[in-house]
């Protein structure tokens, strides 16, 4: 059984600090349960069902530190991986940043476990999947897709009396249908947490009919264009800038938030007015676990209030170093926006591209943060507030430091990976070449 | 070891290096745990009851992958080690046919018990997708090899080489660094060592240790006065190799503008340039745009030649089964069965082969059970063929598979991967100086960097580590903000010099990602230095 309980978790862990000889011993417990379908060309290409559980242990002596992990429970086996981390600890050199384990926390529990998505099995998979391709059979269309869900817990604690547990569910579904002449392509992605909410056949119905609507694509110059990203096309921009908010690189001089002369951006406006960035583990559409891996309580942080960076993450360590509270970052970012949907963004603008996705995002320049990448799998031209036509892809090359200053409009967010992003209207988007990918 | 997690690892450029979570690909254990092998007598008594068990149950193929896979990291920074890792990852995975449609199971508990419910439940996934599915899947034959082995040809095993020889090497490389004006350093050594053992009902029983190893560093220079600052990367090759790839001699060394580095690696020396190169790079001119004649060294190709020819010459992506996340390709089925489809110059031979010493992809036999081989891909410019494996041969008419089936782990399920991919030099005399001296206009790219392409192959910018500029035949100077955008086929047609088999190297990837749920593989791919004519270069620089 890979998903064990609060307390079941609590007493193996209990157990293993009972065997602890070390200055400070820290460990966890992770499991997770669940399967997957791939499909492509109408039909199953690879099917699996996965369950696995471990164990790890970190001892420190001094500033020692070594570590292992074990996936067998008896007695026997607990101790001997207490004991291969403490070996391993006095192998190991000092480390120079080491930070003593936390004091007891509270934490608020989260709301990420769905005991529907729990109950998925290879036939609830083979059923959804059933509904995506009864869409693509009956529009003559080919459909290529991913369906994947689990259930996982985590729990940590530590000799000085820390402990903190959470269980969580996900089922993500993601499909690309193409029509048969490879002229025309569609894309869709979702992921939940509750079973309930996904709808693989209304959502394979968006990707087939941006398969037809994108058939026949013209080309256009590339250049400056405005364009109205949709929340996926937006979060895989927008994703790349946050590691850039760590506290350590800005202070170095590494980072697109460090200062000429030395210095964070801290406090500067650094976007347009309109743009606000939390995150909050606690929030009813994207929960998260409320701790991090050593036991760090996660709370709702304003990264960006109208424009101004207001947070930097710090680790302990360098929130030690700099006399900060420490400060972690969050993988469930919320961007605010307003309440147009995306067919009201599409609306109000006279001219102007219409993005689905984004695909092969990369670094250009660590120091801008300049990405490239390409448009992909339905990209339009908008005008007097219609899509007139599909058009071919391009490549970008945009920092999104850039592209979150030159923000017209936000729609209202929706939830795209680990974000609840809304669909953007961004002025002056800077396309540098075409594509003929389909 | 997952890909996103070692694409954190290798981040450095953005900041401070971090060990990723480790649980992700493995069980830390001590180092000279390492060294066991399981017998290969319990491991063909455990692939029977796999293959029994599906059998019993319906199967009429199976295939038992018993993996053990190590992996050991040293990382550090500047003056610190920032981690020492040994992990482990041992378990099984079985693979069924069942009603014309694949299963697949994976545990971590190797008994005879849980080996046989994890057949059946192999079984009852294909089975359940067989409702499902679409036209049955068609299996290449395979002969049975009976039980055979292979070895990387190494001449020391990482894994003996004490923690410590390692954390001074790294810790020596950083000081070096600093000593020669860089602000930021962080190297890391990782070392993988996959045990395999692979059995099927075609009655194969294959034993592999493979053995691949990769030090690279990342040295960053700021000038704090005007807010800039430039990195430099290692201009190292994960290599199919043991740790006596550490030890370079004379004659692995290729002088020139930088030294590069061939079959062996000088970490020490190769971190000296970079602190020189990262500090010119801060004062370097930034790249008017326009059209080029482009003279890439290996250490950059390999990587054009990963994206642009390996991954569109897949038979599962021309064939749509990778569609829903990298995507198709443009060299599709009637452009190979026309036999006359120009995707290059003339002088563009690529071959690709799973059998090449000392790279990354080489292994005796594939995760089910194929023996590998080499074989054309592009022939004097045109397609000649494809990588398949054994379910998609028939459609293009082979009787054998060729190869090219991977699973990272035990706990993933094998399918189509990239061998080595590799451009044949010249067949005529030609140094990188001959080369130059006929450019009037170009740049010399050494060392790779940024990469995008599309989801067919078509449109791909690259960047790179050092760029210098070539007036009238000669070098005039380091260069900033340079990117090159090219068609694929426009790219490779404008090829029109490769320098000969004196200067051929191999570059390649310890990560590449594929697939859903994505897995990693490691590939290589080797050329001699390469002239491509005018080509389209951009300007990067941007003002926030």
């Amino acid at each position: 059984m890979a998903i064990l309980s609060k307390e079941e978790a609590q007493a193996i862990l209990k157990k293993v600090i009972g065997y602890s000889k070390a200055d400070f011993c820290e460990v966890g417990l992770n499991g997770s349960d669940g399967g997957n379908i791939r499909y492509a060309r109408n039909a199953v290409s690879t099917a699996g069902q996965i369950s696995t559980m471990s164990l790890g242990v970190s001892s420190t002596f001094g500033k020692k530190t070594g570590s292992a992990t074990i996936n067998e429970f008896d007695d026997a086996s607990l101790q001997k991986v207490v004991k291969r981390a403490e070996e391993l600890a006095m192998l190991a050199p000092e480390n120079p940043e080491f930070m003593p384990p936390l004091d007891p926390q509270t934490f608020p529990e989260s709301n990420t476990y769905n005991a529907k998505t729990a109950a998925m099995t290879p036939d609830t998979r083979a059923e959804m999947v059933g509904k995506s391709l009864s869409v693509s059979k009956a529009a003559g269309l080919d459909a290529a897709g991913f369906l994947e869900n689990s259930t996982r817990f985590n729990a940590i604690m530590n000799s000085k009396g820390l402990f903190a547990y959470n269980k969580g569910t996900d089922v993500s579904f993601s499909v690309t249908v193409r029509n048969k002449q490879g002229t025309g392509s569609g894309y869709i992605e979702q992921g939940f947490n509750d079973l309930d909410k996904m709808d693989t056949l209304a959502l394979s119905k968006i990707a087939a009919s941006k398969a037809n609507g994108s058939a026949g694509a013209k080309a256009i110059e590339p250049g400056k264009y405005t364009v109205i990203l949709e929340p996926l096309a937006a979060s895989d921009i927008i994703g790349n800038m946050f590691r850039g908010f760590d506290a350590r690189s800005a202070d170095e001089g590494r980072s697109f938030m460090s200062k000429k002369g030395g210095g964070t951006r801290l406090g500067e406006q650094l976007f347009s007015e309109n743009v606000n960035i939390y995150s909050d583990p606690m929030n009813a559409e994207i929960p998260s676990a409320t701790f991090t891996g050593e036991g760090l309580p996660v709370k709702r942080t304003q990264w960006v209030e109208k424009g101004v960076v207001k947070n930097l993450s710090y680790s302990r360590y360098w929130a030690a170093q700099k006399n900060v509270q420490p400060l972690p970052f969050s993988r469930s970012m919320v961007i605010e926006g307003g309440t147009q949907s995306l067919e009201d963004l599409i609306k109000s603008t006279e001219k102007g591209i219409l993005v689905t996705r984004f695909w092969y995002i990369r670094s250009v320049d660590p120091q801008t943060l300049l990405l490239t990448g390409l448009t992909r799998d339905g990209t339009f031209y908008i005008e007097n507030g219609e899509i007139k036509f599909p058009i071919k892809n391009f490549r970008f090359n945009e920092s999104p430091v850039i592209m979150l200053n030159n923000v017209e409009a936000l729609g209202k967010p929706v939830r795209t990976g680990s974000g609840l992003i809304p669909p953007m209207k961004i002025r002056d988007f800077t396309f540098t070449s075409l594509s003929d990918a389909i | 070891m997952k890909r996103k997690d070692f694409l954190y690892l290798s981040g450095m450029g953005m900041g401070a290096l971090l060990l990723p979570d480790l649980s992700a690909f493995g069980t830390p254990i001590d180092p000279l745990q390492a060294l066991d092998g399981v017998d290969v007598k319990i491991k063909k008594e455990l692939a029977d009851v796999a293959l029994n068990a599906a059998k019993s149950k319906g199967a009429t193929y199976a295939d038992i992958r018993i993996g053990r896979y190590l992996n050991q990291f040293v990382a550090t920074r500047e003056k610190r080690v920032q981690g020492v890792a040994n992990t482990e990852s041992y378990g099984v995975g079985i693979r069924v046919l069942a009603n014309g449609c694949w299963g697949f199971a994976a545990t971590n508990n190797v008994t005879k018990d849980a080996i046989a419910k994890a057949a059946e439940q192999a079984v009852a996934v294909a089975k359940a997708n067989a409702k499902i599915q679409g036209e049955p899947v068609q299996l290449a034959p395979q002969k049975g090899y009976g039980e055979v082995s292979w070895k990387t040809p190494i001449e020391i095993n990482a894994f003996e080489v004490p923690v410590k020889e390692k954390v001074d090497l790294l810790l020596n490389v950083n000081d070096v660094a600093m000593q020669n004006g860089a602000n930021f350093v962080n190297s890391v050594i990782f070392a993988v060592n996959e045990q395999k053992y692979f059995a099927s009902t075609d009655g194969s029983y294959i034993d592999q240790d493979v053995h691949r190893i990769y030090p690279t560093f990342n040295v960053t220079k700021v000038d704090r006065e005007s807010g800039k600052f430039k990195t430099r990367n290692a201009l190292s090759a994960p290599s199919g190799k043991g740790y006596e790839y550490m030890h370079a001699r004379p004659e692995d060394k290729v002088t020139g503008v930088v030294t590069r580095y061939k079959g062996r690696y000088d970490m020490l020396e190769d971190v000296k340039e970079a602190a020189r190169v990262a500090t010119e790079k801060v004062k370097a001119k930034s790249v008017e745009p326009g059209k080029y004649d482009l003279v890439l060294d290996p250490s950059h190709l390999w990587l054009t030649i990963h994206e642009s020819v390996g991954h569109p010459t897949e038979l599962d992506r021309v064939l749509g089964y990778e569609a829903n996340y990298a995507g198709t390709s443009f060299l599709t089925l009637d452009k190979w069965e026309s036999k006359n489809f120009k995707f290059g110059s003339d002088k563009v031979n690529i071959v690709a082969d799973k059998t090449q010493v000392g790279s990354l992809g080489a292994v005796g036999y594939d995760d089910e059970g194929v023996k590998c081989k080499k074989w054309d891909l592009i022939k004097n410019g045109i397609l000649t063929s494809y990588q398949a494996i054994r379910d998609q041969a028939h459609i293009i008419g082979l009787t054998e598979s060729n190869g090219c089936c991977y699973s990272q782990g035990w706990d993933d399920v094998q399918f189509q991967r990239m061998p080595n991919v590799s451009l044949q030099p010249g067949k005529e005399k030609l140094s990188v100086d001959d080369m130059i001296k006929n450019v009037e206009k170009g740049i010399y790219i050494i060392g790779d960097g940024s990469f995008s392409i599309d989801q067919q192959r078509y449109n791909f910018q690259f960047g790179g580590q050092i760029f210098y500029e070539i007036k009238e035949g000669k070098i005039a100077g380091m260069l900033n903000d340079v990117a090159y955008q090219a068609n694929t086929q426009e790219f490779w047609n404008s090829c029109n010099a490769i320098c000969d088999e004196s200067d051929y190297r191999l570059g390649g990837s310890f990560n590449d990602g594929k697939g859903q749920p994505s897995q990693s593989s490691a590939v290589s791919h080797g050329s001699a230095t390469t002239r491509f004519n005018g080509v389209n270069v951009i300007n990067t620089a941007r003002k926030i």
